[in-house]
């Protein structure tokens, strides 16, 4: 496949701590392809964070790589001098951060921020700050010539949030790692920076690997979805089959209980009742288990693998095996 | 005889003025939410109804009593029937206290010595589902779920009448929030209380609240029954609002009304209608000020509105 641009391949990720090894990320297998927009879905804990510091290495000091590769166009990331994979950050790939309020230097003002970033280029002075203007008008800044001479705390959170999306294109990456970047923003800017990140995504033609806990997002941007639980990944595919026939139990569960799908005014909202299991120490067979109202006896005797159910359609879920039905 | 009743509430910071008259009446047993962007004076409003903000004019009576501008001695025995949930459910739980301290912090105030704390901390923790073994943790011990409930039981600690609680479910996993909602919606059925919620998830106010009213710059610009909003919103802040709610539904394309712009700084407020500038439905009309109607119990405070004419 030639127009694969990630690919996490079998990585498995944990945290030495006192208590023992952390199991963070736990064979995780997904691609990103050129162009596309990959879903991250998960709740607290499921390894969101510890998939994206490993994808660009900035990991803590107590992180350890057990197994697997981060391929960046073909080359394994994990493998890279450090001087190459600065070389790679900010330029190939890019990331947008959840607190917009917290992602700018509160002293700088927005055009120096502009420019710092574009260290590497050999441009004038000049051309960068041009450059720096017509990206803040790509995110919809009116008046952007003016308005990079002021401060961060000058603008709004939803503006501060669009500054961010220029700041991380305006290397033209190949993808773009955006970590719940709308988590932060009321519903009407949510909205807004949704549509920009489709308008742009078209516009750079870069890939967009867009984590969050919001499903509503999810559905309307992405192309394809990967649902992660306690730092595996249990269920990936197009955003239609995951949202109209989900094959997995948690996948299930999680649409059920977005209160967004449910119309009428409800006296009691479903959830998933037990708590996320202790990474340190992890459970035999499936990790959902415990909280799953189709659990068999198979699902504690081994880990249901990622089995692929139709082209571009994976869930590991022992109900999909037609010998576990019998 | 309303337990809440908000008349022409104004508060300005020195030039920003944040409330421009807002007015609102909470029944008992009843839950009101207000809705708004980031900015629009909701944190204020519960804020300076529980007297910890300031309030320059209007009228906050609780139970027929003035409290507002109320000097400290008149509020505190009021503190007992009304209680806050903040926003940061761990932020709003001093790290150095246990579980129990912090949930029976509020007999200690009111000066309850009577009280057996250890047997009220058990209570309290089995009504918000919380095994007793949690009152010797500490904050930092508790996921972002449990310390809401751990909020929800201090709040509950003097069997307020009103709760007033700020942002309940942000922050929270999907899965955790139908569990806290339910227990907001069971307690309050059996307790009887009254609450305020403020929030900017639509998706929560529909499975909650009774009546809704609608914040914008400091202002309500709607109100009424929960469903009725929902169903036949008449301002157009409201229904931008409704439409920008995405579904979790990759084939739902909702009818998507764009907002234009940013919400405008509270330093210039606009003439006329001050959704004007943003409103996909202006007309000449707006540049008149708008004055706050109620028709059939439903408030709008709009010269063009939606729907017009199906007003039974």
């Amino acid at each position: 496949m030639t127009d694969t641009l990630l690919e996490i391949d079998r990585l498995s990720v944990d945290y030495e701590t006192a208590r023992g090894d952390l199991k963070a990320l736990r064979d995780i297998s997904f691609d990103v392809r050129k162009g596309e927009i990959v879903g991250i879905v998960g709740e607290s804990g499921c390894g969101k964070s510890t998939l994206i510091s490993s994808i660009l290495r900035l990991t803590a000091p107590n992180t350890r790589f057990r197994q697997g590769e981060v391929r960046f166009k073909g080359e394994d990331l994990l493998q890279l001098p450090e001087r190459k994979m600065r070389d790679l950050r900010g330029a190939d790939i890019s990331i947008v951060f959840q607190d917009p309020m917290q992602t700018h230097n509160p002293v700088l003002s927005i055009g120096q921020q502009m420019l710092d970033i574009q260290h590497r280029s050999k441009a004038s002075k000049a051309d960068k700050r041009a450059r720096a203007a017509q990206m803040l008008g790509a995110v919809g800044i009116p008046d952007p010539e003016a308005r990079l001479a002021q401060f961060p705390h000058e603008f709004s959170g939803g503006m501060r949030q669009r500054i961010a999306i220029a700041m991380a294109l305006m290397s033209e990456p190949d993808l773009l790692i955006a970590d719940e970047p709308t988590t932060a923003l009321d519903a009407t800017l949510e909205v807004q920076i949704i549509e920009r990140l489709q308008e742009l995504q078209q516009e750079f033609d870069c890939a967009i690997l867009f984590i969050s806990h919001h499903l509503g997002v999810i559905a309307e941007l992405c192309d394809r979805v990967v649902v992660m639980y306690a730092g595996a990944v249990i269920e990936s595919g197009d955003v239609r089959e995951i949202f109209h026939d989900p094959k997995h139990p948690y996948t299930r569960r999680l649409i059920d209980c977005d209160p967004g799908h449910i119309k009428e005014r409800a006296r009691v909202l479903p959830t998933i009742p037990g708590e996320v299991p202790d990474l340190a120490n992890l459970p035999g067979g499936c990790i959902f288990r415990d909280r799953c109202d189709q659990a068999m006896p198979r699902c504690a005797a081994e880990v249901p693998p990622l089995a692929q159910l139709k082209e571009g359609h994976h869930a590991a879920c022992w109900l999909n095996h037609k010998e576990a039905a019998e | 005889m309303s337990l809440l009743d908000v008349k022409d509430l104004k508060t300005s910071y020195g030039p920003v003025n944040v409330l421009a008259g807002v007015s609102f009446t909470v029944e008992p047993g009843e839950t009101y939410a207000l809705v708004g962007e980031s900015g629009s004076g909701k944190t204020t409003v519960i804020r300076a109804i529980a007297g910890m903000a300031p309030a320059q004019e209007g009228s906050v009576k609780f139970d027929g009593q003035e409290i507002r501008g109320a000097s400290e001695r008149t509020l505190r025995p009021l503190r007992k029937n009304i209680a806050m949930m903040f926003q940061d459910p761990v932020g709003s739980l001093s790290p150095r206290l246990t579980i129990r301290s912090l949930i029976t912090e509020p007999y200690r105030i009111q000066g309850m010595k009577d009280r057996d704390l250890d047997a009220e901390a058990k209570r309290l923790l089995e009504m918000v589902n919380l095994p007793a073994h949690f009152a010797d943790r500490y904050p930092y011990q508790l996921s972002g779920g449990q310390a809401r409930r751990v909020g929800v039981a201090r709040a509950l600690a003097l069997e307020p009448k009103l709760i007033l609680a700020d942002e309940p479910t942000a922050g929270l996993d999907v899965s955790v929030q139908g569990e806290l909602l339910n227990l907001m919606n069971d307690l309050r059925e059996r307790l009887g209380l009254a609450m305020v919620i403020i929030t900017h998830n639509l998706n929560v106010v529909r499975h909650v609240a009774d009546r809704m009213g609608i914040l914008y710059l400091g202002r309500l610009v709607e109100e009424g029954a929960t469903e009725t909003v929902f169903h036949e919103p008449r301002h157009p802040y409201t229904r931008c609002l409704l439409s920008a709610n995405p579904e979790p539904d990759p084939d739902a394309r909702l009818e998507r009304i764009a907002l234009k712009g940013e919400p405008p700084s509270l330093l210039k407020r606009p003439s006329g209608c001050e959704f004007r500038e943003r409103c996909p439905f202006a007309q000449e009309i707006c540049t008149q000020t708008p004055q706050w109607e109620v028709d059939n119990g439903h408030g709008l405070r709009c010269l063009a509105p939606l729907h017009q004419g199906t007003a039974a």
